[in-house]
């Protein structure tokens, strides 16, 4: 590690410096953070592997699963990561109306996946294939869930620094959870991305 | 409206449970009328509760961790008397009461005792030792404290409305699933589990950050202090095993709450992927627990030996391959379980070698203490214990991880194993720091008289409560047995009893010191801070310290900082200017989030889904209170930064004569001078 990384005390701090030290370690915490959160995943999808054939006797994979539903989920995702990064462009030119829109946009793509999602979740389990009809279901529902619930998290994150940007315009510390929001935006489509070719593909292929 | 609480609840059924209860019950009950006598709830609120100050939040979790303490140790001689009496008959507590207390103690002294200590000693030591001002997340700081005290507060409460789950500290399905395990007592182990190991990844990620990015300038990795070194690879175990156990106790959770399938014995659950699971997290927990200990031990053989560390780059390196070793091994637990012979024969070959690391440590703690001028202080006789004891542990250690041998797993063999490792290895080096460190702290030292008292009465104990165990495995007695007929082995376990009242008089023994030095804390006050002639950074602040650490960063060249100022004979000079400081405000956001935490987990563990909605909005708010609110700052104004430091070091000159006289006296009785 070099000298230069090294940062702490000239002595003197202001305000200001001292913000944006510990805004620049809020994105390193995030980014350390987010590894966690993958390991929870990696452990999900290896336990998914783990009962991918536990289906007790009942229905598996290549019976449940749609593709056109899938790809329709992906395709939303994929276009919010896209405007998420378009809103990362308006925040760094400081342009508030213009986030607003994009951040507005992506939360309509995520409301919509997440409503893909529960929709396919009532669907089956109306058809009795819910959680606990097996070990295969199980992993299932969780692995997917949880990706699910944090998509939601972020979506709530969306509406409230959306709220923030209009009321309070783009102060760098709004930009700074902006930012960290977006790295998550981002993780959760690349998890997503991992459920679509572990989980769905190979049964619905 | 109450979910499945009920009457029935509270513990009429048995006069032992309710006499556990009523303590439990009056002992907060006197804790509060105290406080409210004393007029001090305003001040506890104000100074300690709310703070973000990470001596403040260590002192608190030091605090927890000796309090849970006593009640893990209670729940053991409960279960050493039950085991020493119990021989062809049923002894004085049922079976399910029996297991539930097996439970209590592990989970109780594992996530409530080890943890607390060893972060309360990162708190108060390693932004001191790395010259920082104060943690990189002083906030989620509060908030880590919170939730290991809102799950340590599940527990204990545990005991008073139902019951604490049966199923071992590990809580092994299928047992621990709804079909045989059907009361409330498996959801206070996951629910406890859940909030407090939350609290430990985010202690993980604070303490990452703050070594990583709040070192003082001049400090690169290499001239980092060993116990930060020991924090820095901790925090790396907390963020990746941590994960494994939430995942573990939630996929429970989510068979027993929902019916699913993870863990059950029919339709495709898998009762070993709990296992892995748990394992995974468990292995490393170990050294989560015994590496910040280690760090301790450097410290501790540096400062008495008046030496540098011999083979500080190699103690470095050992500290660093442990955790990457850990997560090789945790098939070791489990070698019994039915995996294939090559998967075992894998694990078998990988886990002796964590020896190697750990022989290194060793070894370099012997050869700074080899031609050092040895001072048998407190911590030292700590330390010393240590290095005999563990090195005992160590080889039974190896002895487990020979796979074919493993017809000792679930013996009290491996019950003596792990005692070997927890007590001498991380109690004592807790304890060790608690000693070493307390005058840091709070600006007097504890008397070394009881201190003394204190390590001979725990260490005889260990060895006559744990050789019989060792002996007892080899004479096949499985563990966790409530009752047995086998008249061999009650004369073990008689010993074994006494060994665990040895321990309870040094328990008692650490108590009494407390007391006696917060008496006698005008005769044993240490303004200068640095009572042992210390070596690293935290000592060249006040003790206890200004809440900004140092008015002046310090400037780092090498190892031993504190001691290469003091050769150099720049300690005591003093800053010409002052600067304004900029410290976080204190925030209440961090107890209520605690709070909600606990309404939660009590809500969910007993099916109250309206409280649990009101919990879980709670802590909703109480983290959008913060943050969505831009830091909240406060300056100190150099003028009193000024008059602190000058208060600091006119009482410095008085006291270092003094001290130094004292310190001849008291530390080094056998040492001709």
């Amino acid at each position: 590690m070099s000298d230069a990384a090294i940062t702490v005390g000239r002595g003197k701090d202001t305000e200001a410096e001292e913000a944006q030290r510990a805004i620049g370690e809020k994105a390193y915490g995030f980014w350390i953070y987010l590894m966690s959160d993958a390991i929870i995943f990696a452990l999900l999808f290896a336990t998914f592997a783990v009962m991918s054939h536990n289906t007790a006797d009942g229905l598996g994979g290549h019976t449940l699963f749609r593709l056109p539903h899938t790809i329709a989920q992906t395709m939303l995702l994929l276009a919010s990561s896209a405007t998420f990064g378009f809103a990362s462009i308006a925040i760094a030119a400081g342009q508030c109306r213009r986030t607003l829109a994009w951040l507005s946009a992506t939360f309509l793509l995520g409301l919509g996946f997440v409503a893909m999602e529960i929709s396919e979740f009532y669907g089956m389990v109306a058809a009795g294939t819910g959680p606990s009809r097996s070990g295969f279901l199980s992993a299932f529902f969780t692995l997917v869930a949880t990706h699910g619930t944090q998509v939601s998290v972020g979506l709530v994150g969306i509406v409230l620094l959306g709220c923030e940007v209009a009321l309070r315009g783009l102060n760098p510390y709004v930009a700074s959870r902006l930012y960290r929001l977006g790295l998550f935006w981002y993780f959760l489509v690349m998890v997503w991305i991992g459920i679509f070719s572990v989980v769905y593909l190979p049964r619905i292929l | 409206m109450l979910g499945k609480l009920t009457i029935d609840a509270l513990p009429f059924y048995s006069g032992i449970v309710m006499g556990g209860a009523l303590i439990t019950v009056f002992g907060a009950l006197a804790v509060v009328a105290l406080i409210t006598w004393l007029r001090q709830w305003r001040y506890l609120w104000t100074e300690w509760l709310t703070s973000l100050d990470h001596k403040k939040i260590g002192i608190m979790y030091v605090t927890l961790a000796l309090i849970m303490l006593v009640r893990g140790f209670i729940d053991a001689m409960m279960m050493r008397i039950q085991q020493a009496v119990a021989l062809d008959s049923h002894g004085y507590l049922s079976a399910d009461h029996f297991h539930q207390i097996y439970t209590s103690h592990a989970t109780i002294m594992v996530f409530f005792v080890a943890m607390p200590f060893l972060v309360g000693l990162f708190n108060v030591v390693v932004p001191q030792q790395i010259g920082a001002r104060r943690m990189a997340f002083p906030f989620m700081n509060s908030v880590s404290l919170w939730l290991t005290g809102s799950g340590a507060a599940l527990v204990l409460i545990s005991l008073v409305i139902g019951k604490f789950s049966a199923a071992g500290w590990s809580a092994y399905p299928p047992y621990s699933e709804a079909a045989f395990s059907p009361g409330v007592g498996v959801d206070y182990w996951i629910w406890a589990i859940l909030v407090s190991g939350v609290g430990s990844m985010l202690i993980g990620i604070n303490f990452l950050v703050t070594i990583v990015k709040r070192r003082a300038p001049g400090m690169r990795l290499m001239m980092m202090p060993l116990f930060t070194w020991a924090a820095l690879c901790t925090s790396i175990l907390m963020l990746f095993a941590f994960p494994a156990l939430i995942v573990a106790a939630a996929l429970l959770g989510l068979d027993r709450y929902f019916g699913m399938h993870f863990f059950t014995n029919g339709d495709g659950g898998n009762i070993m992927n709990y296992i892995n699971l748990f394992w995974m997290w468990g292995h490393p927990e170990i050294y989560i627990l015994l590496l910040p200990a280690f760090g301790v031990y450097s410290e501790v053989v540096a400062t008495f030996s008046g030496k540098q560390l011999f083979g500080y780059e190699s103690l470095v390196y050992a500290t660093a391959a442990i955790p990457v070793l850990l997560f090789g091994v945790w098939l070791h637990h489990f070698f019994t379980m039915g995996a294939s012979p090559d998967v075992n024969a894998f694990f078998g070959r990988i886990a002796p070698l964590v020896a190697v690391p750990t022989g290194v440590t060793i070894f370099d703690w012997l050869f700074t203490m080899y031609r050092g001028r040895v001072q048998y202080s407190v911590p030292m006789l700590f330390t010393l214990g240590f290095i005999v004891t563990f090195i005992i542990g160590g080889m039974t250690g190896v002895l487990l991880a020979v796979a074919p041998v493993a017809v000792m797993h679930n013996t009290t063999f491996l019950v003596a194993h792990f005692h070997n490792m927890m007590i001498p290895g991380a109690l004592f080096g807790y304890l060790a720091g608690y000693q070493y460190w307390f005058p840091k702290a709070s600006g007097f030292r504890l008397a070394e008289h009881w201190g003394r008292w204190a390590f001979w009465a725990l260490i005889v104990g260990f060895y006559l409560a744990f050789v019989p165990l060792y002996i007892l495995g080899f004479m096949g007695m499985p563990q966790r047995v409530e009752r047995y007929y086998v008249a061999d082995w009650q004369p073990y376990l008689i010993v074994a009893e006494f060994g665990a009242l040895f321990i309870l008089c040094g328990i008692s023994f650490l108590a009494i010191q407390l007391v006696v030095s917060i008496r006698d804390r005008a005769a044993l006050a240490v303004s200068t801070g640095d009572p042992w002639n210390g070596r690293t950074l935290e000592w060249a602040t006040a003790s206890p310290p200004a809440v900004y650490n140092f008015a002046v960063a310090p400037h780092v060249h090498g190892i031993d900082a504190w001691w290469a100022m003091k050769q150099a004979g720049r300690s005591g000079n003093r800053a010409i200017r002052f600067h304004d400081m900029i410290m976080p405000d204190n925030s209440s956001a961090g107890v209520v989030l605690g709070a909600m935490s606990f309404v939660f987990g009590f809500a969910m563990v007993w099916q109250i889904w309206w409280l649990a909605a009101v919990g879980g909005l709670g802590i909703f708010a109480a983290m959008l209170s913060q943050t969505l609110r831009d830091p909240a700052v406060h300056r100190i104004p150099a003028s009193e930064v000024e008059a602190i430091e000058n208060r600091r070091s006119s009482a410095t000159e008085v006291e270092a004569i003094e001290n130094r006289r004292i310190q001849v006296h008291t530390l080094a009785p056998g040492v001709p001078t």
